[in-house]
């Protein structure tokens, strides 16, 4: 970091050759470093599993394209899906994770440095192996390259005879290594949180992202391990012979779904808890309100935390469960919305009477409450049973979960961007291109998500290749292809904003935004070491008290 | 310059002494660790439950299961024993504590060694493979996956034992000796689970 170099008058010091620097990120323990390299990492992962989801977009275009064969769109939707899940949402949420929850809770860094540095090469080789089987899996059968089972992997296309050479092998593999990253990080933070919080710094004055991330990582401890357990019987399957999704010698191929919603549901809960976490802190500031109900946002979250363990079978309303598991998970289903829905409420609460400044990041925080409000909405019709009997496996679920992936996690995440760029980096984003990336995104996201739902109810399945002229569908597809190369345009304007602003931009200062969390008080960007003594707080907003001895939060909490 | 700064405002902040203790993250890791690999093992009990009595070819756990009564009372006293040892260690009784040490590292690789056994018996006297039938299959898993688990803690419990030997485990690693305690907790309290599916419930 060269911001806290000391200069010493008459002692030159060279420029570190590039090696050297290199050589410091790889072997790196910091947080702030991992942190910034699982965003990085993330964020090439989103590129490429960007230019998939594109590929796919041309493909079903046009009735009857040829753009590529039914065999590489499976490969295509497979990585595609498993990308986004595994090496793009999680790993950047848990970067920033990383890189805050330390300095929020005015920490010097996590818990176990050693151990956060080896989570994050652990999830890096994952990405690795899924991307290695484009050059690796064709093993001694000729048989395929990429993954094509699809990322929930059914059984028994899984099995040996169904899928032969080693493509699903290295999806096995990517899912089960990065998978142990997760865990691994997710106990960091859990003892990062618990044990290394500054003086004063009870848990009912964390920050809100602090409390968000503590409840995550507890959800992917409960979440991630069943994937892991599953994806060792899928191993033991293919290399010992065993029969756990063994059809033919009784085994069961809906065991194979139960354990992975199992972990699939919840996951999607680890994704999104952290986006709530950006929007309880980004939202208070530039609303200029602290935020609206604090206790009962903790209270939410924990209870989303739990019910959401208890909904993973609405993925399989159609195989056929007694109408006793399906009230049950319609009903959980049905539950979860209520705590999702306070926070909500309580993020407008905040807004409420604010002196709302219509920065970039608040613009993707608003346009995150709209859209995640309304895949919300769709996701409960899903919930009821007999409504998803009708449109499950459609097009009308792809919409909705992409609705809450890219409307919901994406808009988040760069929220979060825009937010702390200039904490990580010491520069600003540019305003203005922040502005138009901002308006050419949401146009394409709309334009994409929501014309998506009605091929679905029109009856297109998701997964086809292509599909016959005349059923209405044409059309539709052709402007949500269209609405997918408006988002590139965007996300190209997003890289080039990321990289323009990181030589040009304006200089940040310690605390652009005049927030009220710790990692404020710090510089941009932060020493090694974060703070040079260790804070001592008396209320949620610490920076706040500083700023306003006269009147400090101590009075009214 | 900029940490000189950065001084200046941390240095802002009330210096009043808070009174301020929090967990161990030795503990509190532990403990995550604890939940995750509760959640792995509970997919495979949930498994194992699941395809009792689906086989579709023998032999059967009836016929081929006896119970390992004498090596589960190893490995449930060394539960005791580990717990003890702990105890020594905290009270600077470092001499009770690597006897004790020792035990529990004796207990637990009697319970391995009893394992090995059964394991020997079923795949030479019955022929009873991870790739028979779901029985085997699913019983190799749930009771390696435990064996793993103890060996794991055995290397880690090696490891300690041979730094006591060389006097190099004094009282100011106890609460890390406490750690690997509680691990090793969890591998017994799982052999009671496993136990109870795989030779009762599951007979």
């Amino acid at each position: 970091m060269s911001s806290n170099a000391i200069t010493i008058p008459g002692v030159q010091i060279n420029e570190k050759p590039w090696v050297d620097t290199l050589h410091e990120w790889v072997t790196t323990v910091d947080h702030k470093r991992l942190g910034v390299l699982y965003i990085l990492y993330a964020l090439l992962f989103l590129v490429i599993a960007g230019v998939e989801a594109l590929i796919i977009r041309i493909q079903l275009m046009f009735p009857h394209n040829h753009f590529v064969s039914p065999q590489v769109f499976n490969r295509l939707f497979t990585m595609h899906g498993t990308t986004m899940v595994f090496f793009m949402g999680m790993p950047i949420l848990f970067g920033f994770a990383n890189y805050l929850v330390p300095l929020m809770i005015g920490a010097r860094d996590m818990a176990f440095p050693r151990l956060n540095a080896f989570s994050f090469w652990l999830s890096a080789l994952g990405g690795f192996l899924l991307y290695f089987s484009l050059v690796g899996a064709n093993g001694l059968y000729g048989a395929g390259n990429a993954p094509d089972v699809g990322w929930w992997a059914y059984a028994p296309l899984t099995a040996r005879a169904f899928s032969p050479g080693h493509s699903t092998d290295y999806w096995t593999l990517a899912l089960l290594v990065s998978g142990f990253g997760s865990i691994g990080t997710a106990i960091n933070i859990i003892a990062t949180i618990l044990c290394m919080r500054c003086p004063g710094m009870k848990l009912n004055r964390m920050p809100l992202l602090a409390w968000l991330n503590l409840v995550m990582a507890g959800m992917v401890l409960i979440a991630v391990s069943p994937l892991t357990a599953a994806q060792m019987m899928l191993l033991i399957d293919r290399y010992l012979g065993g029969h756990f999704f063994d059809t033919q010698a009784g085994g069961s191929a809906v065991l194979w779904m139960h354990f992975f919603w199992i972990f699939g549901h919840p996951e999607v809960y680890v994704l999104i808890i952290p986006c709530f976490a950006f929007m309880s802190e980004i939202i208070p500031v530039f609303s200029r309100k602290p935020i609206f109900g604090y206790p009962v946002m903790v209270a939410a979250t924990v209870c989303i935390g739990f019910v959401s363990m208890s909904v993973w079978a609405h993925h399989m309303f159609t195989v056929g469960m007694n109408s006793y598991a399906n009230s049950f998970f319609a009903i959980t289903t049905m539950a979860v919305g209520v705590p999702t829905g306070i926070k909500i409420f309580n993020w407008l609460g905040t807004m409420w009477g604010g002196r709302i400044q219509f920065k970039t990041p608040m613009l993707f925080s608003i346009a995150f409450l709209f859209q995640f409000l309304i895949a919300g909405l769709t996701g409960v019709m899903l919930g009821s049973a007999a409504f998803a009997s009708q449109l499950s496996l459609s097009y009308f679920v792809v919409a909705h979960f992409h609705y809450t992936l890219v409307g919901g996690v994406v808009f988040a995440v760069f929220a979060a961007i825009y937010y702390w760029y200039p904490k990580i980096t010491g520069r600003m984003l540019n305003e203005t291109l922040g502005k138009v990336h901002f308006w050419v995104f949401v146009i394409g996201f709309h334009l994409t998500f929501d014309l998506m739902h009605f091929p679905g109810l029109l009856g297109m399945p998701r997964r086809i290749y292509t599909y016959e002229p005349g059923r209405g569908w044409n059309t539709l597809n052709l402007l949500v292809s269209i609405g997918a190369f408006i988002q590139a345009i965007a996300i190209l304007l997003f890289v080039a904003n990321l990289i323009i602003s990181y030589f040009k931009g304006a200089k940040a200062g310690n605390d652009p935004w005049d927030a009220w969390t710790l990692e404020w008080s710090t510089t941009s960007p932060p020493p090694a070491y974060n703070f040079a003594s260790i804070p001592v707080v008396a209320t949620r907003r610490p920076l706040w008290d500083l700023k306003h001895p006269e009147d400090p939060d101590s009075r009214y909490e | 310059m900029s940490a000189i700064a950065n001084s200046a405002m941390a240095n802002r902040f009330p210096e009043a002494s808070v009174a301020w203790s929090l967990p161990y993250r030795g503990k509190v890791a532990m403990a995550g660790l604890i939940i995750a690999e509760s959640a792995i093992f509970t997919i495979f009990v949930v498994a194992y439950l699941f395809y009792v009595g689906k086989s579709l070819s023998g032999p059967t756990p009836r016929e081929v299961l006896e119970t390992p009564i004498f090596y589960t009372i190893c490995l449930l006293s060394s539960s005791l024993t580990i717990h003890f040892a702990a105890k020594s260690l905290a009270r600077e009784r470092v001499g009770a504590f690597v006897g004790l040490w020792l035990l529990t590292i004796a207990l637990g690789g009697s319970f391995l060694y009893g394992t090995a056994q059964e394991w020997h018996r079923l795949i030479y006297e019955h022929g009873l493979t991870i790739s028979t039938n779901l029985f085997g299959t699913t019983y190799y898993s749930l009771v390696g996956l435990h064996g793993f688990h103890v060996t794991a803690g055995l290397i880690m419990l090696l490891i300690v034992a041979i730094f006591a030997l060389a006097g190099r485990v004094r009282v100011e690693q106890s609460r890390r000796v406490e750690v690997l305690a509680m691990y090793w907790h969890f591998v017994d309290a799982v052999w009671v689970v496993v136990f109870t599916v795989v030779y009762v419930l599951g007979r």
